[in-house]
């Protein structure tokens, strides 16, 4: 092992200075998972103060429940992030693989032209994508949004999956290809788990902006049936008034499930099975 | 019959000409052995005979059917590739039963291949491991067995032992000389090192730069090598060549065995020792002949030291001529 990490004062060092980045990381979570407990006044008070059998109350979370279809939102967040991920990471590894793998006319063009939308942002767009929208009579449904993330996640991930993919073994995929596998096999069975953490990568960075995207949800989909968790979240936010225990309480509520798919994807980051297939 | 035949076979990438016009046939159950320094172009002839590439021009024939066409699961081969490449999803069984479940072969076949290769190779105690858990030496073992299953009509062998070690090397090479013997069966088998080549074939191929320089048996080659580079590549130490008008010849270059360099104190050649290795049962002299480097290879053990004077004769009939092109002269 390297001396500098048996140095006490070192790891010590090292520790304190993980440990205080995790705090302020994690401050602003606290902050509004403790208030969310608490009453409007307490709240104004003593906003860094643990809720007690005072000020504890939980008018906040009742509110979110019976004003607006919270679960709704909640579902129609969940759906347009997951399918998002699932079309970005399916047609993102594709391209991926046929830029990697095949040599072709225009490989290297094709492979410029995708990695462009890295550095367009797409809001610049909106008006252009909400004709398009209307027009395709898209305007107030899901997969508005989803094409849209789709759109939005690919280019990063086209880009980052494509370096990841040289990195694989060829003989590993001539091996299948003398074994009779299809290149669809090949690209299934072989290829995509090998790059699975580099999957969980693009699906983590994707997934944060799209479950907290107001934007386009406004935009697009600003219908009752249709509205996300962080655009039904506004209602409780006015221009003179806003209740901020209802405030507080939905935030709380949007954590958790973003909380679960990070602790799916980066369980993906711990390459497992995959070493010892090639040396 | 043949196993496999190539008629003017060529490869270019892009502008890049890397096999040029090579010819060659491989008998029936014959070893065959591509030997080259790296980059020569032997593992591309292998890639080419197994379809991962196709040829630029030319024809490949195996089995008596012609090939350039035919993709590679359906060639009649078998591959056994540097790194392994196994599965990394699929268990040692796994492994070498995905390509015979990819032609569709009834279970009790798959069963029956799986148990003689296993019990060939002493796997079956590790059948239902992944690749993960085994070591170099096994997982090696795993990527022939694999080849082994589908019964091919040629195997290919793409610098398989590289990756071990010193020792597993050897006890491989010689499981794999058994295992030829065993399957009877026609394998070609990539290297760059020539002792692998002089031990494991029956017919050794010797490219340089995309060309095939001789072709022949192992002692064909070492005994009657057709020019400087073949007769430089093989064997260990090399051959001494001393240059031209060095021995007051004329216009050609010596080559000398290192072996049939024998001490003689009225030798023509007086040599400066530099460097001696004693081995116990050889020791190697490298010495100075007119500032030119020379190893002679003595049997026995000898007590030479460092800065010593000696003088080494040869058997005219044991040195071979080259012309300024490298050509041998006869």
């Amino acid at each position: 092992m390297n001396k500098a990490r048996q140095n006490p004062f070192n790891t010590a060092a090292m520790h304190g200075a993980l440990i205080l980045y995790t705090l302020i990381a994690l401050f602003p979570v606290f902050v509004i998972l403790i208030n969310s407990f608490k009453t409007r006044r307490a709240i104004f008070r003593e906003p860094l103060a643990f809720p007690n059998t005072d000020s504890f109350s939980l008018i906040g979370y009742e509110t979110v429940m019976n004003q607006g279809d919270f679960f709704l939102y909640f579902q129609n967040s969940m759906i347009v992030t997951v399918a998002s991920l699932f079309f970005i990471l399916l047609f993102g590894a594709m391209a991926a693989y046929a830029l990697s793998e095949y040599q072709f006319k225009g490989n290297l063009l094709m492979g410029l032209y995708l990695a462009l939308g890295i550095m367009i942002p797409i809001r610049i767009g909106t008006v252009a994508i909400l004709e398009m929208m209307v027009a395709t009579g898209l305007v107030n449904t899901l997969w508005a949004l989803i094409l849209v993330y789709t759109a939005q996640g690919l280019p990063l991930a086209v880009f980052i999956l494509s370096e990841f993919m040289r990195q694989v073994s060829d003989d590993l995929k001539n091996a299948g290809r003398i074994d009779g596998l299809s290149e669809y096999t090949i690209f299934f069975r072989l290829v995509l788990p090998l790059v699975r953490p580099a999957m969980a990568t693009v699906a983590v960075f994707n997934m944060i902006p799209i479950w907290n995207d107001l934007w386009f949800p406004l935009i697009l989909a600003p219908a009752e049936e249709t509205k996300t968790l962080t655009l039904g979240s506004q209602v409780f936010i006015g221009q003179f008034v806003t209740d901020w225990n209802a405030v507080l309480s939905a935030l709380s509520m949007a954590i958790l499930p973003v909380l679960i798919l990070y602790v799916i994807f980066s369980r993906q980051l711990i390459r497992g099975i995959t070493s010892g297939a090639v040396k | 019959m043949t196993a496999l035949t190539l008629t003017n076979v060529n490869k270019s990438f892009g502008n890049v000409h890397v096999l040029k016009d090579i010819s060659l046939e491989v008998d029936e159950g014959e070893f065959v052995v591509f030997v080259g320094p790296s980059g020569c172009g032997k593992s591309t002839l292998l890639r080419v005979i197994a379809g991962l590439e196709d040829a630029s021009s030319g024809e490949i024939n195996i089995g008596g059917q012609q090939v350039n066409l035919v993709p590679p699961s359906k060639r009649g081969i078998a591959m056994v590739f540097q790194s392994y490449a196994l599965y990394p999803h699929l268990s040692v069984r796994g492994n070498m039963t995905l390509a015979l479940k990819q032609e569709k072969q009834p279970k009790a076949v798959i069963e029956e291949r799986v148990a003689n290769a296993s019990r060939m190779l002493n796997l079956e105690d590790y059948l239902d491991r992944y690749p993960s858990e085994l070591s170099g030496g096994q997982r090696q073992r795993v990527a022939i067995g694999r080849a082994i299953v589908r019964e091919p009509k040629l195997f290919l062998f793409d610098e398989p032992l590289s990756n071990l070690d010193a020792a597993l090397r050897m006890n491989t090479r010689i499981e794999i000389a058994n295992l030829h013997r065993a399957l009877d069966a026609s394998m070609i088998y990539v290297t760059h090192d020539q002792t692998e080549a002089m031990t494991l074939a029956d017919k050794i191929v010797v490219l340089r730069d995309g060309r095939v320089e001789q072709i022949g048996s192992p002692m064909e080659l070492y005994n009657n090598p057709a020019n400087q580079f073949v007769a430089g590549f093989l064997g260990s130490p090399s051959m001494n060549f001393l240059p031209e008008g060095l021995l007051g010849e004329g216009q050609y270059t010596i080559g000398i065995r290192p072996e049939d360099l024998f001490l003689s104190d009225d030798g023509p050649l007086s040599a400066h020792v530099s460097h001696v290795e004693k081995l116990g049962g050889d020791t190697n002299v490298i010495a100075k002949i007119h500032g030119h480097a020379v190893t002679a290879r003595l049997f026995g053990q000898h007590s030479i030291s460092e800065g010593q004077e000696l003088r080494f004769a040869y058997a005219e009939d044991k040195a071979y001529r080259f012309d300024t092109d490298g050509q041998r002269l006869r």
